[in-house]
């Protein structure tokens, strides 16, 4: 889980990343997941930091930001739990796996669990497809996994919480 | 006397628990005063029994499996006897393994990945050692006399593209190795990099100084963080003891290496898009012409290439062009790394020479459906390769034979449903795939692959009349038609191949009468 650091601390943390990435475009990804990787997110505020850095318009960094999947703009759930939704884990039973986390959770896709502690997103493969259905728990992976064993990795994410 | 346990550390172990079986070996064994070296190998690709433990014997590596934490204490208490219920044997003599031909994953399972000593001690580094020996245009023939084709889907000959690069003006050109494995049943890439990632670095180097380029980018989706993890040591390695860098090897030539992550957008698994995203941008596909190997990464002469390709070029020029050229069939020659995935007893990677039939891939080493009814359907070629019924499944692995079934062999992925699956269903995710996942810069497939979604809801609409359902799917097939011949990319221009063999093959799925014949099938 990341700590969200006050405003002026994540200001001062990306003028010391960008000033790491050096200002060449093809530096910009890099310079969101380190972003991203310290404290949570990108926040909005800071598009204008680094498309002044970069020598780039504020719209074609929030083009790129909103471009991938993995970026995110705002903090998010101390835990995210990742379903794999491709084929190989549909055939073995991954959308009932989801239906089953969208119940244990209380949320649906893209949403967030009533005490805002976990998220659910869907993933395209994790390249775990003779070992589906698979899904990641904050990035640790799972395969095999039954409704069963989803709830015992709950469980056992609850009590890391403590 | 010292043992040693090898525990593979490949994320399709980790994700079934393969650390906390580590943790209970090195555990168990400190409890009863043994003394165990543990390694953490590389997986070897017989995914159903992960984690695999292995144990050095005099006769060769035994292996247990599927072992659990739970099981560690019996395995101590049998002594790792071949009496043990979870005892495999001699790993090498199980049949899944012996019977396939690994030449781009000859090391795989077997060693440390991370250990360079090992990689040399198997063969590693010899490929990039002739190479030195040679002209550049000695080595873009060597790669063009194999046959490779690239491993990525296309199947477009490696050598002819690295040869356009070659003589191509200009001193800035670039190597990117396409790492973004996007595709559901594919693995193979993701095995290399975890398992033997100094293959693809050799495999680079080779390139590099085959077309005259010094930098290289891997570009790796971020869905992997483990392979990232392993590259990034594996380079630092590599560079430290000489193999990559200025005058690498006192050759006098220079070849650097970066690992970028993506940032999950399937797209930039197209080439052009993963140009982009590697620039800075969104992964927006690009108009060809110019082709990257003439105007790529910062629009300079650019060789990409799949994994698979770039990590078979060692071996190629270790054993020799003629030596690869001799796998295979037709005009697919050397082997071709099958993933085999989905609801099959035994999944993993089974690396062949081209023309095994489908069917000996699905029964002979996949043992048949997981869940033990009957097959219905096999995807090969990802997300965007068609769906095989019964009557296909005898056509042996080749890219024309596939190509002539309007189907698509692709990167070797196979992921199988079994009869529980409804075909109208995985036809409407490929279009809600395609749908969330189009870059937007082409009409048919950003608008196309919505409209898809909405038509075949309405041929699964119970109440729809006959006639109306049977008009729905005209405007389905019509649909497929503007996607394949007008999108940009293979993105909009190969959605419709899961969509159509659905609706072909299994046309009671949509609610028409199995006689149906449509009127375009490309099929023979």
């Amino acid at each position: 889980m990341h700590t969200l650091p006050d405003p002026a601390a994540a200001a001062s943390m990306l003028n010391d990343l960008l000033a790491r990435h050096g200002t060449r475009q093809d530096r910009l990804l890099p310079l969101l997941h380190a972003l991203q990787d310290a404290i949570g997110h990108v926040p909005p505020a800071s598009v204008e930091t680094i498309a002044h850095h970069f020598n780039l318009s504020r719209a074609e960094v929030h083009g790129v930001i909103t471009f991938y999947h993995d970026f995110r703009s705002e903090a998010p759930a101390p835990c995210t739990v990742q379903v794999c939704r491709a084929e190989a884990c549909q055939s073995m039973g991954g959308e009932r796996l989801l239906a089953h986390a969208q119940q244990a959770l209380g949320c649906g896709l893209h949403g967030r669990s009533a005490d805002g502690r976990y998220a659910l997103e869907p993933v395209y493969c994790l390249g775990l497809c003779a070992s589906a259905p698979a899904l990641t728990v904050n990035q640790a992976v799972f395969a095999r996994v039954t409704p069963a064993r989803f709830d015992a990795l709950l469980a056992a994410q609850s009590m890391e919480a403590v | 006397m010292s043992a040693r346990i090898y525990i593979p550390c490949d994320s399709a172990a980790l994700a079934v628990g393969a650390d906390a079986v580590a943790a209970a070996v090195a555990r168990e064994a400190a409890r009863r005063g043994l003394e165990v070296e543990i390694v953490r190998n590389g997986t070897r690709g017989l995914l159903w029994l992960e984690p695999l433990v292995e144990v050095e014997t005099a006769n060769g590596r035994t292996g247990f499996g599927p072992v659990e934490a739970g099981d560690v204490a019996s395995l101590f208490d049998a002594g790792f006897a071949d009496s043990h219920p979870l005892a495999l044997g001699l790993v090498e003599d199980i049949p899944y393994l012996a019977r396939q031909q690994r030449l781009t994953f000859a090391r795989v399972g077997i060693t440390d990945p991370l250990s360079l000593d090992d990689y040399e001690a198997h063969g590693g580094y010899r490929g990039l050692r002739n190479a030195l020996l040679m002209a550049p245009n000695e080595i873009v023939a060597a790669v063009t006399a194999s046959g490779l084709r690239g491993r990525g889907g296309a199947a477009f000959p490696t050598g002819i593209k690295w040869n356009t690069v070659l003589k191509a003006p200009g001193l800035e050109k670039y190597i990117v190795c396409n790492a973004d494995e996007g595709d559901s049943g594919t693995f193979a890439d993701r095995i290399v990099m975890e398992s033997d990632p100094y293959v693809l670095i050799e495999g680079m180097t080779i390139a590099g100084i085959a077309v005259g380029a010094t930098r290289g980018y891997i570009y790796v989706r971020s869905e992997y963080p483990h392979a990232i993890r392993q590259l990034e040591a594996a380079i630092d390695t590599a560079t430290r003891r000489g193999y990559l860098g200025r005058s690498l090897l006192s050759s006098g030539r220079t070849f650097e290496l970066e690992v970028r992550k993506g940032a999950g957008a399937y797209i930039c698994g197209e080439e052009t898009a993963l140009l982009e995203s590697l620039e800075g941008k969104r992964g927006i596909v690009r108009a060809k012409p110019p082709l990257p190997a003439l105007a790529g990464l910062f629009g300079k002469p650019t060789v990409i290439n799949n994994v698979l390709s770039l990590a078979t070029v060692p071996i190629i020029l270790d054993r020799g062009a003629q030596y690869y050229q001799d796998y295979g069939m037709g005009r697919s020659r050397g082997t071709l790394p099958v993933q085999l995935a989905g609801n099959v007893r035994h999944g993993g990677l089974i690396e062949l020479a081209f023309g095994v039939t489908l069917r000996e891939i699905l029964y002979d080493y996949g043992g048949g459906s997981a869940s033990g009814r009957p097959i219905k359907a096999v995807q090969v070629g990802g997300p965007l390769g068609a769906y095989l019924p019964e009557s296909q499944w005898d056509t042996p692995l080749d890219y024309e034979a596939f190509a002539s079934l309007w189907a698509v062999l692709g990167h070797g992925g196979i992921v199988v449903h079994d009869d529980s699956a409804d075909m109208a269903t995985l036809a409407r995710y490929a279009m809600a795939f395609c749908a969330v996942e189009s870059c937007g810069k082409c009409t048919p497939c950003r608008i196309g692959s919505t409209r898809g979604v909405e038509v075949i809801d309405k041929i699964r609409d119970a109440h729809l009349p006959v006639a109306g359902r049977a008009q729905q799917v005209v405007l389905l097939r019509d649909l497929c038609d503007t996607m394949l011949y007008g999108s940009l990319c293979a993105m909009g221009g190969m959605t419709p191949y899961p969509v159509l063999s659905a609706l072909n093959h299994f046309p009671e799925d949509f609610g028409q009468p199995e006689v149906s014949r449509p009127r375009n099938e490309h099929a023979a």
